[in-house]
């Protein structure tokens, strides 16, 4: 579904990610730990096409396609999805008008008509309950006043509406209490299907309780430095991040893929 | 790198792209020598064949026009207008009876259908009487006879001056006069046509009332006038839209519009405005001149107007309310649009005169571009108007960082117990907010669209339904690739 070969990234000329790998194939669940300043959210941003950063080499494929070519609306629009880690406030613009033109524009896309008020609407109770989102706020502008676990809420009910073939959540958990944090993982499970894929970006290994990924690697210094089952997620949260420093510094040319 | 490659791009496209309503109908026009003169001006009188107080009303404004200079206080810059290079008066040749849409000229049909607003579709669907003024010359009036019922008088300005000579005696010139200022000296001299609006004492006007002006001929000004009268206890809400075709030439309009409410009667005034700009360069486009101003004339009586400016190269003017009634009140809701190389110099005056009279103004500037968007506003409070409110809150809202927005508020206040409030806010387009909708799949044009119509929410809102709608598409179109 989605193979990344060599990728060197970098921003204002300093290099962020340096011969970044990773394949990730249909219903598996992919965690991506590392230090903070590693480059994970780098990562999140330069698959979802964001174009602040540039790419020097690699190449990144989608579903076949070469994706560097294609602007960020057609990555999503082909099923690619990102899960901010700080959603954006959009001040007068409603949730529902929000989601109805994404969803339309999606259909589109494939050909198919836009979804009827009475369609949107129908859809729109279903995956509420995917999230326990309250009604009060898929009646807000976008985001706005909403708390942090909130947006985080947000993020998962978006994704639950847009039905992704490829989720990347970016630091979904930071800044949410536990029962938040659960209500954030039920979402992602419920909706993982053996044709979808996602990628959790993560500090911490809490969210891998409730989220049991298929593998877990560890990004440090702009590359995968190890990857495992989910024990390493454990065995990170035990010892820290310190000892993976240490070996990637022995082992200066060490690449890992899973 | 890339986003200094897009934005390139995305220049280039909007250069290429055509205005959307850039389309020319050839219909024939029958039109005055070019130039301004008192030869000039009897000629439109007797071609519109008016009473004699008419004529005498236009050669008083011409004479007292040449004595007045072009003002040039206006935060805009555009290239001096040649008066005698103008064509003052232009009719379509063809003058269909009204009776029905079969003998209406079909090219002008055609022209409404490009613009989405075929005359069948709106007797039919939406319930609006449509006057439609094409080149100065309104063509088709509906729904007449329902509102003749009621008593109210919708018709073209010509119309009226044949049907109702005494109405428009008696209120033509009182809020507006045309010693007012240049423009308005110069539109009461050679103004062609425009809209009458009449409503008689205790009648709820039972539909929105619309005006649909487009200008067509080459080279020729358009000299509106709109005069409407609501009598003690009316309503009536009133709608004005316009677009124009692409032409090489500036065109020079300055329109009056004249409002008046007596004692308990309201009137809301809404006009999406989108003539066309000039092209990428700046080149072409409309010079918007108008002077409008409402009178609320009676106790407890009220205006609003609101307006969506997306259109001309040039735009200044400054919708105005005398709150002279005590009680009465005043509303203005602006979303004033430029993009390439567009200025508007526009805004509002509230002059509070009655006691307890309160006025609201809430204006969003949206500029992209090359542009400039200017608010300028006055709210003053006389001496005898005791507990005058007011409350203004001026936004703008900036894409890209080489347009720019200016605000000039000017307050007043003539005695103690005023309140006035004053709140602005200047706040750029965000990177992020785009690329979160970019990243929903929404693409950047809808994205754009989407962020622009939830910032000028506030007055939007304050549209009737139909035109609500036009409105927000019109805020996407006007904003196409303006964000690299």
């Amino acid at each position: 579904m989605l193979k990344i070969k060599d990728l060197n990234v970098s921003i204002n000329g300093k290099k962020i990610l340096k011969g970044f790998n990773l394949e990730v194939n249909a219903g598996e669940v992919h965690a991506i730990m590392g230090p903070n300043g590693s480059g994970k959210s780098t990562l999140a941003s330069v698959i979802a096409g964001r174009d602040i950063f540039t790419v020097d080499s690699g190449e990144v494929t989608y579903m076949g396609k070469n994706l560097l070519d294609m602007p960020p609306d057609e990555r999503a629009k082909e099923g690619l999805f990102l899960g901010f880690q700080y959603p954006v406030e959009i001040p007068g613009v409603s949730m529902i008008n929000f989601m109805r033109t994404a969803i339309n524009e999606k259909r589109k896309h494939y050909g198919l008509e836009p979804l009827t008020g009475m369609e949107f609407m129908k859809l729109m109770e279903e995956k509420k309950k995917i999230v326990e989102i309250q009604s009060k706020l898929t009646n807000r502008s976008v985001n706005e006043g909403f708390s942090g676990g909130e947006k985080k809420k947000n993020e998962i009910f978006q994704m639950a509406f847009l039905e992704p073939k490829l989720a990347i959540l970016d630091e979904t958990d930071s800044g949410l209490d536990i029962d938040a944090l659960k209500v954030v993982a039920n979402g992602v499970n419920a909706l993982k299907k053996p044709d979808n894929a996602s990628v959790v970006i993560t500090h911490y290994q809490r969210l891998l309780d409730y989220i049991v990924p298929d593998f877990v690697h560890v990004l440090y210094d702009g590359r995968i430095v190890k990857s495992g089952s989910k024990e390493l997620a454990i065995e990170l949260e035990e010892k820290g991040y310190e000892w993976i420093k240490k070996e990637a510094g022995i082992n200066e040319k060490a690449e890992s893929t899973e | 790198m890339a986003a200094a490659e897009d934005s390139n791009n995305n220049l280039k496209e909007l250069a290429e792209k055509d205005y959307k309503y850039g389309f020319y109908t050839e219909i024939e026009s029958e039109s005055a020598p070019k130039g301004l003169s008192e030869e000039i001006i009897r000629y439109i009188s007797k071609k519109k064949n008016e009473p004699e107080f008419m004529l005498e009303f236009r050669l008083k404004a011409y004479r007292h026009w040449l004595t007045l200079k072009e003002p040039d206080w206006a935060h805009v810059d555009y290239q001096k207008i040649d008066y005698q290079d103008l064509i003052y008066y232009s009719a379509p040749k063809k003058k269909p009876k009204i009776e029905s849409l079969d003998e209406v000229d079909p090219d002008l049909l055609e022209t409404f259908n490009k613009l989405g607003i075929p005359l069948e579709e709106q007797k039919a669907l939406s319930g609006v009487a449509v006057d439609a003024v094409i080149d100065s010359v309104s063509v088709k009036t509906t729904f007449q006879a329902e509102l003749a019922e009621k008593g109210i008088i919708f018709c073209s300005f010509s119309e009226a001056l044949q049907k109702h000579p005494e109405l428009i005696k008696k209120h033509m010139g009182t809020v507006v006069p045309y010693t007012d200022n240049f423009f308005a000296a110069l539109n009461s001299a050679v103004f062609s046509d425009g809209s009458f609006c009449y409503i008689p004492k205790g009648v709820k006007c039972p539909m929105e009332l619309s005006t649909y002006f487009r200008i067509n001929a080459a080279n020729t000004g358009q000299f509106e006038r709109t005069l409407i009268i609501a009598e003690e206890g009316s309503y009536v809400s009133y709608m004005e839209g316009c677009t124009a075709p692409i032409r090489d030439e500036n065109q020079l309009h300055a329109a009056i519009v004249e409002i008046i409410a007596h004692k308990d009667a309201e009137v809301k005034y809404s006009t999406v405005q989108n003539w066309w700009p000039g092209n990428y360069e700046g080149k072409g486009g409309v010079y918007n001149f108008v002077t409008k101003r409402g009178v609320c004339e009676g106790d407890n009586s009220k205006i609003s107007w609101t307006q969506v400016e997306t259109g001309s190269a040039v735009t200044w003017k400054y919708p105005s309310l005398i709150l002279k009634g005590d009680n009465s009140a005043g509303e203005f809701y602006s979303v004033a649009v430029t993009n390439n190389y567009q200025q508007a110099d526009t805004g509002t005056k509230m002059i509070h005169l009655g006691k307890n009279t309160s006025s609201t103004i809430i204006s969003k500037g949206i500029s992209a571009g090359y542009s400039n968007n200017s608010y300028r506003g006055l709210v003053k409070t006389a001496k005898k108007a005791i507990n005058a409110r007011n409350f203004s809150q001026c936004d703008s809202l900036l894409l890209g960082d080489k347009c720019g927005a200016h605000t000039f508020p000017y307050i007043e206040a003539g005695n103690k117990s005023s309140v006035i409030e004053h709140e602005a806010t200047t706040s750029k387009i965000s990177e992020d907010q785009l690329f979160y909708c970019l990243q929903r799949g929404i693409d950047m044009e809808s994205a754009i669209g989407l962020i622009v119509n939830g910032y000028a929410k506030d007055v939007l809102s304050k549209l009737p339904m139909e035109f609500a709608v036009e409105a927000q598409k019109l805020l996407a179109i006007s904003l196409e690739g303006s964000v690299g």
